[in-house]
């Protein structure tokens, strides 16, 4: 078994803390070469700037699998300067607007700390605070002689944590994968062909895995990502049936999210491997959300897909938690399924 | 002068929430015990320090400076599994919680880290889950199991806010509670002027408890000092995103003195005076009903007390965001100084009602 010690953690700590807001995902993609080049047989950069990284195998026609885990996350770019130091922002990816008043922000690639600040209450009415506060009507405050460059990138200031059973942190949408792919290229079985894409532009429409994919042209592929946990309580004690993913029940395996539909022939090949290798899994409910699965299952002739996630709680927000047992068991049913992977995969039935 | 920026942000990296100032009165107590002549704590809570004036005893009037300690928090109200349901400790417009870092003061003694999460629709009641969250229903999520949070939590404990503190641009800095450490900050510069200056007046620095709830610490310990005249030193508007008019102050551009019914003329017009001649710039806060400050409070004490509000410009007051420039925080420290400095032995005799 493979384990999350001292190392990866920090690495995951690096990676959560790095800014690379969708179309900028320059600061995680020099962790991401950094790391994959002792280990890797081929390393490149393409046009949109995902990392791909390939790592040979030593059998004869070895099955090629692709793994994709996206680098970018959700964040703002700066659109205006108003002056003295407020500048208007924009979101970039989906950002609950109700989680943006009172947050601190790095700004740009210096990341210049600012607050995204609010009306004191007293100087609001009862009314009012019933209304939600739009994203236009918001402004990054850099203080008064902050500067920033119309076309900056923004994110959550929010430093990542290590408490009890739990990582807390902004970002761990997908730098948790991200995570997952490095340590698997350390141990990367010899019977197959492995194809990493660290892709781009994700959450605006699985951009860079559309493109890497074609690169790679694999035999089938599994996108790495994090899915939501809504595994609260009702309010009113009612059992909760929409959960999605619960954490620590472990890898978090997708038969569909809507509309794309997994191979199930990779559902249940990775339900059996779990099975065997006893490590904890789930089945994220079918529903919404979308993984570079889609894009990836699409491309050219077409590509068995299959998505699996470590679940995390209170998505794109400025602190998410996920569970260090559900990040270490989805790294070994990876490890595992790639080891016990053979050419009866292969796409075509 | 020294540099008080280090100890303003310790000030609002510890807790203290109305109630519960204990760790925020330690700090105080340690910054202040070289730099008064006696230093106690009131039933309440509330730190009295004296640094004592040169007129003699018996005829010695005093001021008391107030800077209240307490900050606005939650409060545990429900624990289902590992989440905690939260009630607000002072005015917390909602809409700046979810997401928020927050530290949840376990009754095992142990600061939890923990963020404020905000539920889907489909588990809170028909129609709660659109637009704005109401507060009740936000939960404050630790990362620890539900054993752990059993172990440790109770109902009542405390919740601070997390943001952690950081410098800006033009001298400022962010963070929660500067609300009213910022104005702790001023008195302790006050106090350190004080070592080389000379009054005749004796000086009640105070820190006071419970502000945010019922004013009740400053208005007890103006009860038990009995000072002859006493100053609220607090917080008011910054200009900035959504705030204008009136009662806004641009932050680093100067301090403000209430114009109230809860202010006695006379200090104001002193203070005015001093400003000038000090060259400090100030600017009328005019407050035509309340100050909504310890002043309040102080003014009906006993047979009433005379009193005036002095304030620091700050935006996004009650967010886990304040922000302060500490420009306005040293001229609010030097100006009390300068006041005290100039009060005569016979300064209330002068007061001349028009």
């Amino acid at each position: 078994m493979l384990s999350i010690g001292s190392s990866q953690i920090k690495l995951l700590e690096k990676l959560c803390n790095a800014m690379a807001v969708s179309g900028a995902e320059g600061e995680v993609r020099r962790i991401v070469l950094d790391e994959v080049k002792p280990y890797a047989d081929e390393v490149k950069v393409d046009a949109l700037g995902s990392v791909l990284v390939r790592k040979k195998s030593t059998a004869k026609k070895p099955l090629r699998v692709l793994l994709d885990a996206h680098m970018d996350e959700v964040g703002f770019m700066i659109v205006a300067d108003d002056g003295d130091g407020f500048f208007q922002f924009e979101t970039v990816g989906g950002i609950d607007p109700r989680h943006l008043v009172g947050k601190q922000v790095f700004v740009g690639k210096d990341h210049t700390v600012g607050v995204i600040g609010a009306k004191p209450i007293h100087m609001t009415t009862a009314s009012e605070r019933q209304n939600t506060i739009s994203v236009d009507s918001m402004r990054i405050d850099l203080g008064p002689e902050g500067k920033a460059k119309v076309g900056d990138r923004a994110t959550f200031a929010t430093k990542f944590k290590r408490v009890g059973p739990s990582i807390m942190s902004k970002s761990i949408d997908d730098r948790i994968g991200v995570a997952i792919l490095i340590e698997l290229l350390k141990h990367t079985p010899k019977n197959i062909e492995l194809c990493l894409a660290f892709s781009v532009q994700e959450e605006i429409g699985l951009r860079g895995a559309k493109v890497a994919a074609h690169y790679f042209n694999p035999d089938l592929a599994i996108a790495i990502d994090s899915t939501p946990s809504r595994d609260l309580p009702d309010y009113e004690g009612r059992e909760n049936i929409s959960y999605n993913t619960q954490l620590g029940l472990g890898p978090a395996i997708y038969p569909a999210h809507s509309p794309v539909i997994s191979d199930p022939r990779l559902v249940k090949f990775l339900a059996e491997t779990a099975e065997k290798h006893k490590i904890p899994y789930q089945f994220r409910q079918p529903g919404g959300g979308g993984t570079d699965a889609g894009a990836i299952q699409q491309t050219r002739a077409g590509v068995p897909v299959v998505s699996v996630s470590v679940p995390h709680r209170y998505t794109h927000s400025p602190v998410s938690v996920s569970r260090v047992d559900d990040w270490k068991n989805t790294l070994n049913l990876i490890h595992a399924a790639l080891k016990d992977m053979d050419s009866s995969l292969r796409g075509g039935r | 002068m020294s540099d008080i920026l280090p100890f303003l942000k310790s000030l609002i990296s510890v807790s203290g929430v109305s109630g519960h100032e204990v760790p925020v009165a330690n700090l105080i107590k340690q910054k202040w015990t070289p730099l008064v002549n006696e230093l106690t704590q009131s039933k309440l809570g509330s730190l009295h320090g004296l640094k004592a004036g040169s007129l003699k005893k018996s005829i010695r009037p005093s001021v008391m400076i107030a800077t209240h300690m307490d900050a606005i928090g939650l409060m545990v109200y429900r624990i289902v599994d590992e989440f905690l349901y939260v009630t607000n400790i002072g005015g917390i417009d909602a809409r700046v919680l979810p997401g928020t870092p927050v530290i949840v003061h376990a009754s095992t003694g142990e600061d939890l880290y923990g963020v404020v999460a905000m539920p889907p629709a489909n588990l809170l009641p028909d129609g709660e889950g659109s637009g704005v969250i109401a507060l009740k229903y936000l939960l404050v999520d630790t990362g620890l199991t539900p054993n752990e949070i059993a172990k440790k939590v109770r109902v009542g404990d405390r919740v601070s806010f997390g943001t952690e503190p950081v410098e800006m641009s033009g001298g400022c800095v962010s963070g929660h509670t500067l609300d009213n450490r910022a104005s702790v900050a001023a008195l302790t510069i006050c106090l350190e002027e004080l070592q080389s200056k000379s009054h005749v007046w004796d000086v009640w620095a105070v820190a006071s408890v419970q502000e945010e709830v019922t004013l009740g610490g400053a208005e007890t310990s103006a009860f038990q000092l009995r000072p002859t005249i006493a100053v609220a030193v607090d917080m008011t508007f910054g200009k900035g995103r959504g705030s204008s008019g009136y009662q806004t102050f641009g932050i680093g551009k100067g301090v403000t003195l209430g114009i109230s019914p809860s202010i006695h003329p006379f200090l104001y017009k002193r203070f005015k005076e001093v400003a000038e001649r000090v060259e400090i710039p100030v600017h009328d806060d005019m407050m035509p009903e309340y100050s909504s400050t310890d002043a309040d409070a102080m003014q009906l004490v006993a047979e009433g007390i005379p009193t005036m509000v002095l304030s620091i410009p700050q935006r996004y007051m009650h967010t886990p965001v304040e922000l302060v420039a500490m420009k306005d925080i040293q001229r609010a420290g030097r100006l009390l100084a300068e006041f005290i400095a100039s009060l005569e032995a016979d300064f209330i005799e002068r007061i001349v009602w028009d």
